[in-house]
């Protein structure tokens, strides 16, 4: 049996419906971050199949970057997560509720 | 025939990875779920053809973005239960079908009307990352710039933001403690 296009997308529509269910569910930050990257490496799969099945290169171009903004999102969201941490104890979103929104 | 097989497997392999990542009480269970599956994308990437790639989503997500996370989560409390939102679960998944079947449709729309064209097509008889390479340095040299000072910024807010203060925990003082050091911080601005 052949696999095609539509095979890979999908399994990157399914990727990406499992990481919206996380994002909407989890109330620990540290668990939300895993989800975004859950939708992240989804949207990869999808580029590098197109890319794959086109003949095109920018499909894994766009993953390359895709991948660099994925670990400075976690390097800085991380650093921001351990600064909460440290002064209130705790990293539940219904907790940041300081400007009431 | 071996391409569906391993397609088959590692598809079946990845969801229920990232299903234990999302569903799971405990943060250590997510956070090794989580470094399983993104070894198993690799794999995807391996059989497209995309070898470069796939070494550098081993390199980056699993070396880097997961050992980053295992370290983060020193700091965290991680043996406690993570409670969850108690909302109606069946909007929750029917809203995440409905907008991942509309992400999907934003790939598939401008191939089913047939206009693609390869902008930089694969050259024969050159490997994989002699191809990335040749792209990456001539076409798309000005982002790549553009992700290396990036990633210099972020580096140096995850020390500012991380590194500030190491030696004493601001949950175990109480409130007077705190506003006594950020008054001696604003009196060394000032002066």
């Amino acid at each position: 049996m052949e696999i095609g296009l539509s095979h890979y997308l999908v399994l990157s529509t399914i990727l990406f419906a499992i990481g919206l269910v996380g994002v909407m569910k989890r109330k620990n930050l540290l668990l939300l971050f895993f989800s975004t990257e859950i939708l992240l490496n989804s949207v990869n799969i999808a580029f590098a199949a197109i890319s794959h099945y086109y003949g095109d290169l920018t499909g894994q171009m766009f993953a390359f970057f895709v991948i660099a903004i994925a670990a400075s999102e976690v390097a800085v969201g991380l650093g921001l997560l351990i600064v909460w941490h440290k002064r209130h104890n705790t990293v539940d979103l219904d907790t940041m509720s300081t400007m009431r929104g | 025939m071996f391409e569906a097989i391993a397609f088959y497997l590692f598809a079946f392999l990845t969801i229920s990875m990232f299903y234990i990542t999302v569903t799971t009480n405990q943060a250590l269970y997510a956070l090794t779920a989580l470094a399983a599956g993104m070894i198993f994308i690799s794999v995807f990437f391996f059989i497209l053809g995309a070898d470069f790639l796939g070494a550098i989503q081993i390199i980056v997500y699993t070396g880097a973005v997961m050992a980053l996370y295992a370290f983060g989560m020193m700091f965290f409390d991680t043996t406690r239960d993570v409670k969850e939102k108690q909302g109606n679960k069946f909007i929750i998944v029917g809203l995440s079908a409905l907008s991942a079947v509309l992400v999907v449709l934003i790939f598939v729309a401008p191939i089913v009307s047939d206009n693609i064209t390869a902008l930089y097509p694969m050259t024969e008889g050159a490997g994989n990352t002699q191809e990335v390479g040749m792209v990456l340095f001539t076409k798309y040299l000005i982002p790549f710039e553009v992700a290396a000072v990036m990633l210099l910024v972020a580096m140096i807010a995850g020390i500012v933001l991380a590194g500030k203060k190491m030696d004493l925990s601001l949950t175990l003082m109480n409130d007077a403690q705190i506003r006594h050091i950020d008054e001696e911080k604003n009196k060394k601005v000032i002066s």
